[in-house]
């Protein structure tokens, strides 16, 4: 979600949460009942059913729009999960935070039929929910309601997605909300290292790293919204996913009725020219003295899921920061306690690359101790390369919880919206089991060798100046990085 | 409401986002829940462990949740943050899992506690000498090397994910602590082993690199963080005797020096299987997995429940302000004092909270974001900061750019004048009852939810049925309920104020090698 209002609220209720639940944080019998086990190993399970992955079907409308549907009738609910070709990589440098701003007040902003306030109102009145947003690779619209409101629900859904008003005052209030997101924008440690690190491999050119300023959501108006929804909006550049309790061929028609006069936009993709940053290597520091740790970033680019490398990418991770027994989480936290949370891999992503992170959070004494450690298991990454028995394991885990990631039609859904999105063959689903199951130890171990890079590495440390001194004083070119918050034009 | 958790209590996280389900939906709810009170099926072993099992044969796999009758107020003084240690202590395996060699290890333990306590009992004197100090600080480390050249990382937890195990972690509150996870279904005798092994004999190995662990999730948590700072202040003034003032996380001071044996205790008076309930949902058949659970579950012996707590906390006679001068920006926190959950009065402050806070119709929402534009999100937290005991309602706002604490804390308080001095609305009170009749249904949708709600109204109420039977209640909340409820709770002495005021950074560094542009 990139609304506003929803990001501070969440942020605010997870405080609220945290503050009073402390969590770890990590990250059907058949057969007669045999005596009680003494140790682990003297288990044996009846096999699991052959795993039956249900499908969705796919129909393409005369202009393009790309549905796929999915029955499921366990409880009188439907749900309704589309995908729309933009982004706010698309966006331009001067208007940064346009497209986020256009997918809230989408929404927010009601229909030439309706008002945003009656819309809420509607929905609510009817048990049911619109929600809209952009964000970097795409933009996203969603709705659930009950079976028997489903054809009016959808009928208000095509509205939103066709018909927007972008009613100015609720432009005013999306505003408001990303403004008061910049101004607070360092008073939590995780959002800075987030944002500087991905500024530091991405580089700043990069859309990827652009976060909105006062002076670009100032500019922005409704017309900005308007052109930004002609341009993309057009139901060739939409695939639109419906699970739940709903009979195929009556919605067939009635997603005809609703958007088949929709005409089809122009044909032309987007360039997704992903432009190679160069990384640079070294040590960067922001200076940030409210804080009793320092964090902890190092990393460089990462890869797209379509690299061949791609499983025993995959596996690499598993092994390095997957679970429990991972090495960063066994080595780092519970042998030397530094840290309690502490991650890494090697990102990767559907269209381009991701980014490969260690990260950490460990008290300032030990801010040296814990950069180490991080370098010091990305190395042993080839130096002690993974086993054949990390590699079974790894493996097994993947496959043995496979079939949580289909244990419902609309998460199976979602998945083919996201190939369908990204150009990813449908069968990706069952390549993924066979390719982590083919994968090889030598495979994995060249993977780690060729995706994580020690010597490439850009460190970056958020922490208070007192305290972070000793460890940083190890560096000679230590490159200082000013967050300072530009002040709003006509502001001083 | 606080009443339908889902995991990482998202479903009320957001709130605004997935509105509601179900108007005019009581039809279909009714339908619902008595079918899936049927699906359930109830069992207590002889040693007082309860089990609540639940087909949902979806797909083939299940999820559990075992809640603990324990939380951060039965901590006693001196050992705050001890049973969220517990709950970390409760990953590190048993005398079979996680060992090389339990015979050694068993006795290296040993000796590494008694070392620890010959540390610590130096170090606490009153004129201790440092040289000593530090002399058996070097042994105590020396007896930690020992011992942990025993252990396997992480087994415990390595074997349920290698297995398939996926959502495996642990939470801690106030109130209560859970463990939780989800497998396939041909692993239930994996679960049965593990959950029982777990809780019939805890190895507590690493404990002294755990509690470094724990320091360091208390410094992200809470030192770090603007929020978790301003949190801290406002619970320990909210409540005087309660032993609710005091963090879940711990203070500093004890985390750094409860023991393994003050761990030890404490699991031995608190985990007895009485004061325990797990809650199994998914694909699973009673009759088969029943027996297995009275196998496995029914080794642990039964123990006496601990002794209730004695401290009421006394009605509030005085305002409390707490302001936390701060390099954030502003934050507004206002707590009123209420009764414990299970008041015959929570359907109403339920209905309260509802009205308030709940969604894009709520009136904090329509008053404070959209007309005045003051605040960029409010809402508030109802069981704070926890609630089987009389506990807070904390309403929060996030005021906008150039907004102060005085700006949105007005606006809140005329909405707390209106609720006393007129009706709610029927739509009002119409879409509580709605959106409470749609929560519960989507509690019905995910194995793991259902086994917190589950096992949580179990606990609470003393009966699992409570889940769906709560909601006929809110059927009979009436407008002057809301009033009486809004002019008794909304009082200043009845009061907790919490705030960030900004105050510049103690230091600004400006690097001129760095570049400037307008990213």
């Amino acid at each position: 979600m990139n609304v506003g209002t929803i990001r501070m609220e969440s942020f605010i209720r997870s405080c609220l949460w945290l503050a009073c639940v402390m969590g770890l944080a990590l990250g059907s019998m058949t057969g007669p009942v045999q005596a009680q086990v003494e140790k682990v190993e003297e288990l044996r399970y009846p096999p699991l059913p052959e795993l039956v992955i249900p499908e969705p079907e796919r129909v393409v409308l005369d202009n393009g729009m790309v549905v796929l549907l999915m029955e499921d009738h366990e409880l009188p609910l439907v749900g309704v999960s589309a995908l729309i070709r933009t982004g706010s990589r698309l966006e331009p440098q001067e208007k940064i935070g346009l497209a986020s701003l256009m997918g809230t007040v989408l929404r927010s902003g009601g229909t030439t039929s309706r008002s945003g306030d009656e819309l809420d109102e509607y929905l609510e009145g009817k048990a049911a929910m619109i929600e809209t947003s952009i964000g970097a690779t795409s933009g996203s619209a969603s709705m659930s309601c009950l079976a028997e409101d489903f054809p009016e629900i959808l009928k208000m859904f095509g509205e939103v997605l066709r018909f927007p008003a972008f009613a100015p005052e609720k432009l005013k209030i999306a505003k408001n909300q990303v403004m008061a997101g910049i101004s607070r924008q360092n008073d939590d440690p995780g959002e800075i290292v987030s944002r500087e690190f991905r500024k530091l491999i991405y580089g700043k050119a990069s859309p990827y790293t652009w976060v909105p300023t006062y002076a670009t959501v100032g500019s922005i108006t409704k017309e900005d919204l308007a052109r930004w929804h002609a341009t993309y909006f057009h139901p060739n550049r939409i695939i639109l996913g419906i699970a739940g309790d709903f009979k195929k061929d009556e919605t067939i028609t009635l997603l005809k009725k609703i958007f088949g006069d929709w005409p089809k936009g122009p044909q032309e993709k987007e360039l997704q020219t992903f432009v190679q940053p160069k990384v640079p290597a070294g040590v960067f520091y922001v200076e940030k003295n409210d804080m009793t740790q320092a964090k902890i970033a190092m990393g460089h680019l990462g890869i797209r899921r379509d690299h061949p490398d791609y499983y025993a990418v995959v596996i690499v991770n598993q092994i390095l920061s997957g679970s429990f027994g991972a090495r960063l989480f066994s080595n780092i936290r519970s042998k030397q306690g530094l840290a309690y949370d502490v991650h890494g891999g090697v990102g990767l992503q559907w269209d381009h690359p991701g980014m490969a992170t260690l990260s950490m959070s460990t008290k300032t004494d030990t801010t040296g101790r814990g950069i180490d450690a991080l370098v010091t298991e990305a190395r042993n990454m080839v130096a002690k390369p993974p086993t054949a028995d990390e590699v079974a394991k790894a493996k097994a885990s993947i496959l043995n919880s496979f079939v949580f990631s289909v244990d419902s039609p609309t998460k199976v859904l979602g998945k083919y919206l996201t190939y369908e999105y990204f150009d990813y063959p449908s069968t990706w689903l069952k390549l993924f089991r066979q390719g982590i199951e083919q994968v090889t130890t030598a495979e994995v171990r060249r993977a780690a060798e060729h995706h994580l890079r020690p010597h490439e590495f850009a460190i970056l440390i958020v922490g208070p100046r007192e305290g972070t001194s000793t460890a940083l004083a190890r560096y000679d070119d230590i490159q200082e990085l000013d967050i300072r918050i530009p002040d709003p034009p006509g502001e001083i | 409401m606080r009443r339908w958790v889902s995991i990482f209590g998202w479903n009320k996280i957001v709130g605004l986002v997935v509105v509601a389900w179900c108007f005019a939906l009581s039809g279909v709810a009714a339908q619902e829940l008595s079918s899936f009170e049927k699906r359930v099926t109830q069992l207590t072993l002889k040693n007082g462990w309860t089990f609540i099992l639940v087909e949902r044969p979806v797909a083939p796999v299940f999820a559990f949740m075992t809640r603990v009758n324990v939380g951060s107020a039965q901590e006693i003084s001196g050992q705050t943050g001890l049973a969220h240690m517990f709950e970390h202590m409760a990953f590190k395996g048993t005398p079979r899992l996680g060992t090389t060699n339990y015979t050694a290890e068993k006795e290296a333990l040993k000796v590494l506690e008694d070392a620890y306590q010959a540390y610590q009992t130096e170090k606490l004197k009153p004129g201790s000498n440092p040289e000593t100090v530090d002399r058996l600080h070097s042994i105590f480390k020396d007896r930690q090397k020992d011992a942990s050249q025993y252990v396997v990382k992480n087994e415990f937890g390595d074997i349920i994910e290698r297995e398939g195990g996926v959502a495996l972690n642990a939470f801690t509150g106030a109130d209560v602590t859970g463990y939780f996870y989800a497998l396939p279904a041909n692993k239930f005798e994996l679960f049965a082993y593990l959950e029982s092994e777990r809780f019939l004999h805890p190895v507590f190995r690493e404990f002294y690199e755990e509690r470094d662990v724990v320091m360091e999730e208390r410094r992200l948590r809470t030192e770090s963080q603007p929020f978790g700072r301003l949190l801290e202040q406002f619970v320990s003034t909210a409540f005087m005797a309660h032993p609710y003032h005091h963090p879940v996380i711990g203070h500093a001071s004890d985390i750094q020096s409860y023991t393994m044996t003050d761990a030890k205790s404490f699991f031995k008076s608190q985990y007895v299987p009485a004061n325990m309930v797990t809650a199994i949902v998914g694909d699973i058949t009673p009759e088969k997995v029943l027996p297995i659970l009275e196998q496995y579950f029914g080794r642990i012996p039964a123990g006496p429940l601990p002794p209730p707590i004695r401290t009421v906390e006394p009605v509030s006679t005085t305002e409390k302000i707490v302001i936390l001068k701060d390099p954030s920006q502003p934050l507004y926190l206002e707590g009123y004092h209420k009764p414990a959950v299970t008041h015959v009065d929570q359907p109403v402050y339920d209905a309260l909270d509802d009205i308030l806070t709940n969604g894009r119709t709520s009136r904090f929402y329509r008053s404070l974001v959209r007309d005045k534009q003051i605040a960029v999100s409010v809402g508030a937290y109802g069981a704070y900061p926890g609630d089987k005991y009389p506990h807070m309602w904390v309403a929060y706002a996030v005021p906008g750019r150039g907004v102060s604490n005085e700006t949105v804390q007005q606006a809140l308080r005329e909405e707390f004048e209106r609720l006393k001095t007129q009706d709610v609305s029927d739509d009002e009170l119409a879409r509580f009852r709605t959106r409470a009749k749609a929560g519960l249904i989507r509690a019905l949708k995910n194995n793991l939810g259902l086994a917190m709600n589950l096992t949580d109204y179990h606990m609470l109420f003393g009966d699992w049925r409570e889940l769906f039977r709560y909601i006929e209640r809110f059927d009979r909340v009436t407008k002057a309920d809301i009033r009486r409820v809004a002019q008794t709770m909304f009082q200043p002495t009845n009061r907790v104020v919490g705030m960030i005021e900004t105050v510049p950074p103690t230091k600004v560094s400006v690097s001129p090698s760095s570049e400037e542009g307008p990213l």
